[in-house]
């Protein structure tokens, strides 16, 4: 157990007003906050819940794409997706390490996952239904992710941070790695064109609903601004992705499901239709598609697991017993 | 052509163990083994594409990795029938591995003095690979073992079910009983007692009886395989055959 020793832990910091004011300083100074440092209750229940949130994110980020894993339609794309969700299950363990660092263990924030308690992006509550949504989910889910992470690898908690630097070279990677095999298709056989298509045509928009809602909308912003746990508002970002996206799908000769999306030369950036945002609450509230078989799939993953970690605790206590009887 | 078919019976039996073992991506016990079966599943898939690239060479009809993987039918593969298995439990999966890995360490081993450039290095890596695979496997069937009444009754029952295939590793096909001859690839046959060896040091230590199987069951080689292998292939084939002739 970390908590041990940890002020904040266990609610016990004293948050007086000169214990913010200096708190606050030294995020204003760029200091990083470490696990061992004081810190205000609220943003260590702040950073606990969006790292786990993250973290569980990155888990039920295998499924779908390990969905096609057996399908792959080359063996060079199959060791490709197969190493990219290892990468994914890599970033949750990273990311599992980090909020331990705050007194939570993996196993709490495991049940908190299965009950539906903690939250993860609803973006893999939808189904990936083509060999295209392999492409697609490289180069717009790990595309949007990477515009929310870059600015946390210089978030004010050290290990999440540090973190994020190593994730999102690795998510970049993805990225390239998503739209290549989306050219890949948009260059191939009508068949393939037509599935690349499809499979932008189902992406693009919840893709645009991971920045989370606008700004006006967005509850827990200005804090997080404030702790320099964000840097940057759900709009400013999501308005960064589309400008990075348009062209790359310009360049595919594939079409954004948008008829309102267009240049705007006075603000210097693409103007987009309106988001469903009915649909983006449907989904978060767990109503998505797969939602359901989501949780259900490592809710299966976990109980028929059980008897395997007993049988390693089982193992390593009874090593235990005997080295201490052979002493 | 002795060596191409040789070549392909060991293509075979990485690339349908590699996607056996791809099968658990993301529903693993732990999330560490949720990155230490897809680890292992690359190893034996990266070793299945160099050996079917290079076999297709030899054969020199212009078939690719993936036409050779995605293109032949149940009847036409050559796979032994332990790797194709289904992955029940994670006792089956972790002992057919164990039983795999401590078949080909010692086989890779022996290939490091292949008179085929191209199998030398595949041994070269592959021989640590398998080294990975069989402690990573083994440390598993001693913890699930010597574990609780569940997870020895588990072990039993994978045992049970998956040595009637064992033998099947030390046969030589007349394919590549030319290719040993031509000291291409390594006897199979004279790996017995290093399999043997292996496995029983780790048994040892799991608390599991020495195995003995009430007979053998063969035919993987000549293209006699159990029911599931056509699902499994039915299922990897289904998207590179819907679109002949596409490039990925
Ligand atoms: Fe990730
Ligand atoms: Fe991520
Ligand atoms: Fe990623």
């Amino acid at each position: 157990m970390y908590s041990q020793g940890l002020i904040g832990a266990d609610g016990r910091t004293e948050e007086t007003p000169e214990f913010l004011a200096r708190f606050q300083q030294r995020i204003d100074a760029e200091e990083k906050i470490e696990p061992k440092d004081e810190m205000p209750e609220g943003y260590r229940r702040t950073l606990v819940r969006q790292i786990g949130q993250h973290a569980h994110s990155e888990i039920v980020g295998m499924l779908p794409e390990g969905n096609w894993i057996t399908r792959a339609p080359s063996l060079r794309r199959k060791a490709a997706l197969l190493a990219k969700v290892q990468d994914e299950g890599g970033h949750g363990l990273y990311l599992y390490s980090a909020a331990e660092t705050l007194g939570v263990s993996r196993e709490e924030m495991t049940e908190e996952l299965l009950s539906g308690k903690a939250k993860y992006s609803s973006i893999f509550n939808y189904p990936t239904l083509n060999w295209a949504d392999m492409g697609t989910i490289g180069w717009l889910v790990d595309g949007a992710a990477i515009m929310n992470q870059i600015p946390l690898c210089r978030c004010s908690f050290g290990p999440y941070a540090r973190a994020m630097i190593r994730v999102c070279k690795e998510e970049s990677f993805h990225q390239r790695q998503g739209y290549e095999i989306v050219m890949t298709l948009a260059q191939g056989t009508p068949g393939q064109k037509a599935m690349a298509q499809d499979s932008l045509n189902r992406w693009w928009w919840p893709s645009l609903m991971m920045f989370g809602p606008h700004d006006a909308d967005s509850q827990h912003s200005d804090q997080s601004m404030a702790w320099k746990i964000k840097r940057f508002t759900n709009d400013e970002l999501r308005q960064k992705f589309i400008d990075a996206t348009v062209p790359q799908a310009e360049y595919l000769g594939l079409a954004l499901p948008d008829p309102d999306l267009k240049w705007n030369e006075e603000k210097g950036g693409y103007d987009h239709g309106p988001i469903d945002w009915d649909e983006f609450w449907r989904v978060v509230k767990g109503h998505g598609p797969m939602a359901r078989d989501r949780i259900k799939a490592r809710k299966k993953a976990w109980e028929d697991g059980a008897w395997v970690r007993e049988a390693a605790l089982a193992h390593a206590e009874k090593r235990r017993a005997r080295k201490i009887a052979a002493e | 052509m002795a060596e191409f078919e040789a070549l392909l019976e060991i293509a075979d039996d990485h690339l349908i163990l590699g996607h056996r073992i791809s099968e658990w991506c993301g529903h693993a016990p732990m999330l560490e083994e949720d990155l230490a079966l897809p680890n292992m599943g690359l190893d034996l898939i990266g070793t299945a594409r160099t050996l079917y690239d290079h076999a297709g060479k030899l054969e020199g009809k212009g078939r690719s990795e993936d036409d050779l993987a995605y293109l032949r039918d149940e009847r036409e593969y050559r796979n032994c029938l332990l790797v194709e298995r289904p992955n029940e439990d994670f006792a089956h999966t972790m002992l057919r591995q164990f039983y795999f890995a401590a078949f080909m360490r010692p086989y890779w081993l022996a290939a490091l003095d292949s008179t085929d450039e191209t199998v030398r290095g595949v041994a070269g890596k592959a021989e640590k690979e398998m080294a990975y695979h069989i402690r990573h496997a083994g440390e598993w069937v001693i913890r699930m073992g010597d574990g609780t009444d569940e997870s020895a009754a588990r072990m039993r029952d994978a045992v049970e079910a998956l040595h009637i295939y064992v033998d099947e590793l030390f046969d030589s096909s007349d394919a590549a009983q030319e290719a040993e001859a031509a000291g291409v690839l390594p006897l199979r046959d004279a790996l017995r007692t290093t399999w043997d060896r292996t496995v029983a040091e780790v048994f040892a230590e799991a608390l599991l009886a020495q195995p003995e199987a009430a007979y053998a069951q063969r035919g993987g080689r000549q293209g006699i395989h159990n029911e599931t292998l056509g699902h499994l292939l039915a299922e990897m084939q289904v998207v590179h055959r819907a679109h002949p002739g596409a490039r990925w």
